[in-house]
């Protein structure tokens, strides 16, 4: 167990933040914030460099995409504090044309793969990131694969049966 | 790239652009850097990954969870279990599963067997890349033992498929548990043997020590995990930090090193598998306290009944028809699930929306993390030091572009 509770954490946010603090919820035990894009540099710099929530370690940035909604994708970032052993997840949406968010790379150098997978994916432009390119897929890609406008065909198609190719 | 780079006034060189892999011998993986050479040293690269990306988290998302299951034995394929089991565990934390204490064992023992095969993977390879061939040829006999176990228990060597939602497919046969016995007795004599060729061999400490060494705080802020963010100092390990599968009740030490170097990771990794055998015979001593043939928990809506019964069996064949095709109940939750892979926090990133496939499947791979560092941090390095250097992050092609 964490040696902070998810509650300390979250008064300290919302002390510091007040309303910028969107929602917050724990989802399996997992305390998850939401937030807008113009202040997530500030609660992210704000969250690793607080002494005592600590959350020095930036786990994971990724993206989703939830096309039915106002703000369709999502960047979320998950960290952790070492020194407290606890876990905190901060979700941002952005608008479908031309999501653009704030980079993190000054904060972790890690930031900057993960910002380009998720730029890669999701066609998230992280601004003042150094090497904004794809990673996994190849160059000259028009689309961002994850999104859910791009469904992958239908598995039982007929016209992929093996006979068709002798198999 | 072919800058002139000007020495001294009076010299010019130019650079030479080298382009190491994807298919080189010394990459163990289809990955590249494009290097800027100045004679043998390292001025600048770029690394450039993907060659074998297959889009498994887009795959995922048409998958019902055991369906998945191949997915993730594909990423870490010298691993294959932790990430079987890594994902097995997340959906169990998803849908409220609770495991049996035997259970928690067996996949205890079978993590720790994995993470012995990897490393010595590891260190083998690290040994042929320094110019020495036989430790490795003594480890690969070991990892031949581990395959024959779980060729014993699935029926697979390399991907292995070995677990279910909430255990294990069958029980461990007799001949699996003897030769669990029999690997936990002669492994350790051979890793010493192994240590003994490496550990003070001058050769190696002179091509090891001091050699692509980073520091604590640069490895926190690329993410770094497992062994090598150990070998900086900093002892951090998620089965000590977030104990899952009963990894509270396991007495062990969390090796760490000083330096950081290539010389630490190979320390760290060999304590490691001395460390996964004193669990693994802990793992054995407590399963004789539990109750036998217990080996998944009593979820029937969830578990895939036994084979002979589906073939038997209308209620089974309804059952694991349903399972297989993701008919399941499930909540609309999110979860994040980790554990300590061979090389690191493998991370599971899980949106449900209560339907038959995720909604949204995030891999936290720590090769894709840790391997980012590995073109700055080769600046000004030999490269006969880079590739020692490469086998010492032990970056797996299936991990880093899954």
């Amino acid at each position: 167990m964490g040696k902070i509770s998810n509650q300390v954490v979250l008064q300290k946010l919302s002390a510091r933040f007040g309303t910028k603090i969107l929602l917050s919820s724990e989802p399996q035990g997992l305390l998850t914030i939401e937030a807008g894009r113009n202040d997530i540099l500030e609660i992210l710099t704000f969250l690793k460099e607080d002494g005592e929530l600590n959350f020095n370690f930036l786990t994971d940035i990724t993206g989703i995409h939830y096309p039915e909604r106002e703000l369709p994708i999502g960047v979320i970032y998950h960290l952790h504090s070492f020194r407290n052993n606890v876990r905190i997840r901060i979700k941002v949406f952005l608008e479908d044309q031309n999501p653009s968010i704030p980079t993190a790379t000054g904060l972790w150098h890690g930031a900057n793969w993960m910002e380009r997978e998720t730029y890669d994916f999701f066609g998230v432009n992280f601004e003042g990131h150094p090497d904004l390119r794809r990673i996994l897929n190849v160059d000259d890609m028009t689309v961002f694969p994850m999104r859910k406008e791009f469904p992958l065909e239908d598995p039982n198609r007929a016209d992929k049966k093996d006979f068709y190719f002798g198999r | 790239m072919n800058q002139p780079v000007i020495v001294n006034n009076q010299e010019r060189k130019e650079t030479t652009t080298l382009n190491l892999g994807p298919t080189h011998p010394a990459t163990h993986g289809v990955f590249q850097n494009v290097l800027e050479m100045d004679g043998e040293r390292i001025v600048s690269g770029v690394s450039t990954i993907g060659y074998i990306h297959r889009a498994f988290e887009k795959i995922a998302e048409h998958r019902p969870f055991y369906q998945i299951t191949p997915l993730t034995d594909r990423m870490n394929y010298c691993s294959s279990p932790i990430n079987n089991m890594g994902w097995h565990m997340t959906v169990e934390k998803m849908l409220g599963i609770k495991t049996p204490k035997r259970v928690d064992y067996m996949r205890v023992i079978i993590m720790e067997l994995a993470r012995i095969s990897d490393h010595l993977i590891c260190n083998g390879i690290l040994g042929v890349d320094t110019g020495a061939y036989s430790g490795f040829l003594y480890l690969m006999e070991k990892r031949e033992h581990i395959y024959e176990i779980y060729e014993e228990i699935c029926g697979a060597r390399l991907t292995t498929n070995i677990g279910r939602v909430g255990g294990f497919e069958r029980d461990f046969n007799d001949i699996a548990w003897t030769k669990i016995r029999k690997f936990v007795k002669d492994y350790p004599p051979v890793l010493k043997e192994f240590e003994e060729l490496f550990t003070r061999n001058r050769i190696f400490m002179d091509r090891t020590q001091g050699v692509g060494a980073v520091d604590a705080e640069t490895a926190l802020s690329y993410s770094w995990t497992g062994p090598i963010l150990r070998a900086c100092g900093v002892d951090y390990d998620v089965r000590v930090n977030e104990p899952y599968s009963s990894y509270e009740d396991f007495d062990f030490d969390i090796p760490v090193g000083t330096t950081g170097d290539v010389y630490d990771r190979y320390m760290v990794r060999n304590e490691e598998m001395y460390q996964s055998i004193r669990i693994i015979e802990q793992a054995l001593d407590m399963l004789e306290r539990e109750p036998k043939g217990v080996f998944h928990a009593d979820v029937p809506e969830i578990f895939l009944p036994p084979k002979e019964e589906v073939y038997n069996n209308m209620e089974a064949l309804i059952y694991h028809f349903k399972i297989v095709m993701g008919e399941v109940d499930s909540p609309k939750t999110e979860v994040y699930h980790c554990v300590e892979g061979a090389n690191g926090e493998l991370g599971f990133y899980l949106v449900n929306d209560g339907g038959r496939t995720p909604y949204r499947l995030h891999f936290r791979r720590p090769s894709f993390i840790n391997y980012q560092l590995y073109a700055p941090m080769s600046r000004g390095m030999l490269l006969s030091d880079a590739i020692i250097n490469m086998s010492s992050l032990n970056v797996i092609a299936g991990e880093l572009d899954a």
